[in-house]
């Protein structure tokens, strides 16, 4: 095991490492910019480093910075949580070259993953079930591109094989509008991701986003912790994130997670990863895979009681599988709230000085964030200051339980979106379950009228 | 070591006329210094388990513990660029850039800091006599820590 990880990375995530690298007993080191010097999670690790000046560039992603930090350190491994570094293969590769271990996948499977017409390729050869598309990148021909979405079906959507997350993407309802929207998203992604290669897939009308935590040891063997809904999206921003998904059958599920798994062996796929789908209609379509921990780790955690963050460490440190398959079915429903730093009707981000923050508690509550009375939100990250997670034997209690958790909850001196999840708390299209992930949207514009 | 134990060393260095005191125990090592101008004396820890409550000092924010090195001497702080071991020459063995004392253009060269195996040359930002060298050869800083004072 370990005797000492660098934590490249800030916020709440950089606190989730801390906590289980001392329970794990390890010693850790946490990065910081000038911004995050005063944080008291930098202050609760056993070392820090200050590694460069408040924007992003010149701290959290500058590379040479975090490896020289490890070196004066002396540490043996380096977290990246996730953003920032986390799915950069340069990175990974660095660091391993630097000798330290990387806590996550092996920089040829980021890089593989990282490019989502090779992604889509890796999983169609492991029989992970693909929304149907142009096969790899499009052609240059027009006629080839007219082609290919005709056989395809409107509506289509073009995708930067560069990008992911919701960025690089354009919808083409019609065949007139083709062939220019094919040309704006390469210049686009050209100009963005520094690579111009598009792919198209059929466009789903109202699909669920439904993905599987994966977890896989340094010897290919792999399990998948159960599912994730992450359907309450704001322009492809999760907002609320629930484990297990409502009204999805348990043997569709093991049929999508079994692939995943079969995925992982294949690919020789370490540490824990997140297959991602389109559901619609009963079928599940692969749209790309995180290589990280997620933000959305917890709902997981309290279903499964599984620590995932760990589990990393432990598979990174060369532990052998230790979970079986069979003993992963979720119990109960968990439910979490993003909180975030920002009006919660407009959306404009509002950093400052909280004056008085209050988390609330009591059975199936749990606060994963590093705010603070006092604390001051930097306005140059982004805006999320904590996660409110709550667990029941049912999704209503869950719901129940986060209601009440929503409004013990105080945050003074910023403005936050708590209002906007006491708002969906009580959606009865929420309640029900199921909702797409143009939900939110198409509910945030009806409020506008 | 446990808390009771420092409570009870803090309280020792501040009330006497010690202005050092370095104990190792097995694998632990603590050192105390008393700065005269500051009001308590200052704690650094080294390689012990986490004791955060009493806000354990980044590793390599530590001022050396030269003697009678109170408050900054007057002029312009030079800061580190970049996380490094810092070093007072350009190989071992050879003299210092710098020494207290000398005269400093703005550009000289005044100590390497070495960071994943490349030797990064820190320039002078700007111009007169070394008031104080801050950090002692082959100890690790991070970014903005203060190095040299010119004035």
């Amino acid at each position: 095991m370990f005797e000492k990880i660098l934590i490249a990375n800030r916020g709440e995530i950089a606190l989730r490492v801390l906590r289980a690298c001392r329970e794990l007993g390890i010693k850790t080191v946490v990065v910081h910019s000038t911004a995050d010097t005063e944080a008291k999670y930098v202050k609760l690790a056993d070392e820090s480093v200050c590694i460069g000046p408040p924007s992003s560039a010149q701290s959290y992603l500058n590379i040479p910075a975090i490896i020289s930090a490890a070196e004066v350190t002396d540490s043996q491994a380096i977290h990246p949580g996730y953003g920032f570094l986390s799915e950069n293969a340069d990175f990974a590769e660095r660091v391993e070259s630097s000798g330290f271990a990387f806590i996550g996948p092996r920089a040829e499977t980021i890089r593989l993953m990282g490019d989502k017409v090779s992604a889509k390729d890796a999983m169609k050869a492991a029989g992970v079930p693909c929304v149907p598309g142009s096969e790899g990148a499009l052609p240059d021909d027009p006629k080839e591109i007219v082609k290919i979405a005709r056989s395809i079906g409107y509506p289509v959507i073009i995708k930067a094989a560069g990008g992911g997350g919701g960025r690089g993407m354009r919808v083409v309802h019609t065949e007139a509008a083709l062939i220019n929207a094919v040309t704006m998203t390469r210049s686009e992604a050209g100009a963005a991701f520094g690579n111009p290669t598009v792919y198209m897939e059929k466009f789903l009308e109202n699909p669920r986003h439904v993905e599987i935590q994966v977890l896989a040891d340094q010897t290919g063997v792999a399990v998948y912790l159960g599912e994730r809904d992450c359907s309450m999206q704001r322009r492809h921003q999760k907002v609320i994130e629930e484990a297990p998904a409502p009204g999805i059958s348990r043997r569709l599920i093991a049929r999508v997670g079994d692939a995943c798994v079969a995925a992982c062996k294949r690919i020789k796929y370490r540490g824990a990863g997140t297959f991602e789908f389109l559901y619609e209609n009963g079928e599940f379509y692969f749209i790309e895979m995180n290589t990280r921990v997620q933000v959305e780790h917890p709902v997981t955690e309290l279903v499964t009681g599984v620590d995932i963050v760990q589990a990393q460490i432990r598979v990174a440190a060369g532990e052998k599988m230790w979970l079986k398959q069979r003993d992963l079915e979720p119990k109960g429903h968990a439910i979490e709230c993003r909180i975030n730093a920002e009006d919660p009707f407009k959306f404009t981000p509002s950093p400052g000085k909280i004056t008085n923050w209050h988390a609330p508690g009591g059975p199936g509550v749990r606060v994963d964030s590093h705010v603070y009375t006092g604390y001051t939100v930097p306005p140059h990250y982004d805006s999320m200051i904590g996660k409110l997670i709550t667990c029941g034997d049912t999704r209503e209690q869950a719901i129940r339980r986060m209601r009440i958790a929503l409004s013990e909850t105080m945050v003074d001196g910023i403005k936050t979106n708590i209002p906007l999840h006491q708002d969906l708390l009580l959606d009865e299209r929420f309640m029900q379950g199921g909702t797409s992930i143009h939900y939110l949207e198409e509910k945030l514009a009806a409020k506008g009228k | 070591m446990d808390l009771r134990k420092l409570k009870t060393l803090i309280d020792l260095v501040q009330n006497s006329g010690i202005s050092e005191l370095e104990i190792s125990e097995g694998e632990e090592k603590i050192r105390i210094a008393k700065h005269l101008t500051a009001a308590a004396p200052t704690t650094v820890m080294m390689g012990a388990p986490a004791m955060a409550p009493l806000a354990a000092a980044p590793v390599a924010a530590a001022p050396a513990a030269a003697p009678a090195e109170n408050a900054l001497p007057d002029g312009h702080v030079v800061t580190a660029p970049m996380v490094g071991t810092f070093y007072r020459s350009g190989s071992p063995g050879n003299p210092p850039f710098v020494e207290m004392g000398q005269a400093v253009k703005e550009g000289d060269t005044l100590c390497i800091l070495e960071a994943m195996k490349l030797m990064n040359e820190i320039e002078a930002d700007a111009s007169g006599t070394i008031k104080a060298i801050l950090v002692e050869n082959g100890q690790p800083v991070e970014f903005g820590q203060p190095l040299f004072v010119i004035g």
